[in-house]
């Protein structure tokens, strides 16, 4: 399957892929690892008349510690998040959920901020960027927009940002309460339904908890009423099962195709909302 | 509007200076031009992992990679693997445990095998499947892919020690 042709420029900045981007007129499409984008160029689902390579800009690979804050550069690969030091130290969760995408080829050329910025429905990484209340940063014409992961995924491959803009890289606050748990499609390894969830527990008691969904419905979102049935609780079995049993009541389009029906997969969600929940606990 | 680009691309430890449509992909590179045709085409949907080759070290899905973005890059593909007629120590492998039977996803299961010994020489065979999750064989069920890897990874930590 070959793409529809089109021209190749190699940005050396965000700053100079920005300007290519606003001169391109809408025409042009960001390419990293490019694990999105190009098989849906070969099917000819897409048809960008440029390609602007971002995936050799220094400044947008790579994860830190900066301010009490871990960022992540927007083509940074999941193989690099899968065995970052400093993420399985200071966010586990990261590297667990990296290391559950696709397959070791997937994951040594497919990048976060790919991932984030394409928003398939069953991709792993907005779920746990949601959960652990990640911000989205993205660079455009008029300099840089924060956006809250959670408000950053707003329907079926449909997110924030302006067709001139760069996602430039995520940063969150670390996190050891959290744990993703995933039912994978066994052929792609997308997620039929995964769930992360991000607890803080002070002395026995959970003080806040967020838990979202990826591979049910249109994009990653929270379970509010999972939450709710968590906070001020005790992590016990019963409180954990109780929460559990209710995710994915307040989901108003499930998902039904060849993977899963849409009764199938509001049943994972219980299960897979439980067994984060359980992970996220176990890691006191 | 798609005018050639021109590239810098290490293939087995040759050099090449082409020029290529930005839409080549490093598979057609690599089989239409440069014939090497020991890489498969399979799903050609990022799936199969019949295309991998190793792209600066790291097992990859050739069909989803433009040749454009492995200019200046490093390329193994299965052609490379033997030295001086010696075969790879996954290559035996294959052969002494009969790791395939049609032969279409070999190369790239080789290619994946050899990826994952070099991250990882002493894998369990858990690893070892993890390892090869994104190449596909629909003849072997895996136990003898399995086997080979297990034969390359003793021979190599012997070849090694």
């Amino acid at each position: 399957m070959i793409p529809t042709k089109f021209a190749y420029r190699r940005a050396a900045s965000i700053d100079e892929a920005i300007r290519l981007l606003q001169e391109s007129g809408g025409e042009a499409k960001l390419l990293a690892g490019g694990h999105s984008l190009i098989p849906l160029m070969k099917l000819r689902l897409s048809e960008p008349a440029l390609l602007i390579d971002i995936g050799r800009i220094p400044d947008l690979r790579g994860i830190r510690e900066r301010d009490g804050l871990i960022e992540i550069g927007a083509t940074t690969t999941h193989h690099e998040l899968a065995t970052s030091e400093l993420l399985r130290r200071l966010a586990p969760v990261v590297s667990e959920a990296a290391a559950e995408i696709g397959d070791p080829q997937v994951r040594h050329r497919g990048t976060i901020g790919g991932s984030l910025a394409h928003a398939d429905p069953a991709a792993d990484l907005p779920a746990v960027m949601v959960a652990i209340d990640a911000e989205i940063h993205l660079k455009g014409p008029n300099g840089w927009r924060t956006v809250p992961a959670e408000s950053f995924f707003q329907d079926l491959f449909t997110v924030d940002m302006q067709p001139d803009e760069v996602l430039a890289a995520v940063k969150f606050r670390p996190v050891w309460h959290a744990a993703y748990a995933k039912l994978h499609q066994r052929a792609s390894h997308y997620a039929i339904v995964g769930v992360c969830a991000a607890l803080a527990i002070e002395n026995g008691t959970i003080r806040s908890a967020r838990v979202a969904v990826t591979g049910a419905s249109t994009h990653a979102q929270r379970l509010p009423n999972v939450e709710e049935r968590l906070v001020g609780r005790q992590p016990t079995q019963a409180v954990i099962d109780e929460a559990a049993s209710v995710a994915g009541d307040t989901l108003e389009d499930v998902n039904s195709d060849i993977h899963a029906s849409e009764e199938y997969r509001r049943a994972m969600v219980k299960v897979f909302t439980r067994r984060a929940l359980e992970r996220a606990v176990a890691r006191a | 509007m798609s005018d050639l680009v021109p590239i810098s691309i290490t293939v087995n430890g040759r050099r090449y200076e082409l020029e290529v449509e930005p839409r080549l992909l490093l598979v057609h590179l690599l089989r239409e031009k440069l014939l090497l045709t020991g890489t498969h085409v399979g799903c050609d949907t990022s799936q199969c992992g019949a295309c991998t080759v190793l792209l600066d070290g790291r097992s990859a899905k050739s069909c989803t990679v433009f040749a454009v973005q492995a200019d200046g890059s490093e390329v193994v593909t299965i052609e490379g693997l033997e030295r001086d007629g010696q075969l790879h120590p996954v290559q035996e492998g294959f052969w002494e445990e009969h790791g395939l039977q049609c032969g279409y996803c070999t190369p790239g299961m080789i290619v994946s095998v050899v990826d994952l010994l070099n991250e990882n020489p002493n894998p369990t065979e858990a690893e070892i499947r993890a390892g090869i999750s994104g190449n596909f064989c629909r003849c072997t069920g895996y136990q003898h892919i399995v086997k080979a890897a297990q034969y390359a990874a003793a021979r190599m930590r012997g070849v090694s020690s």
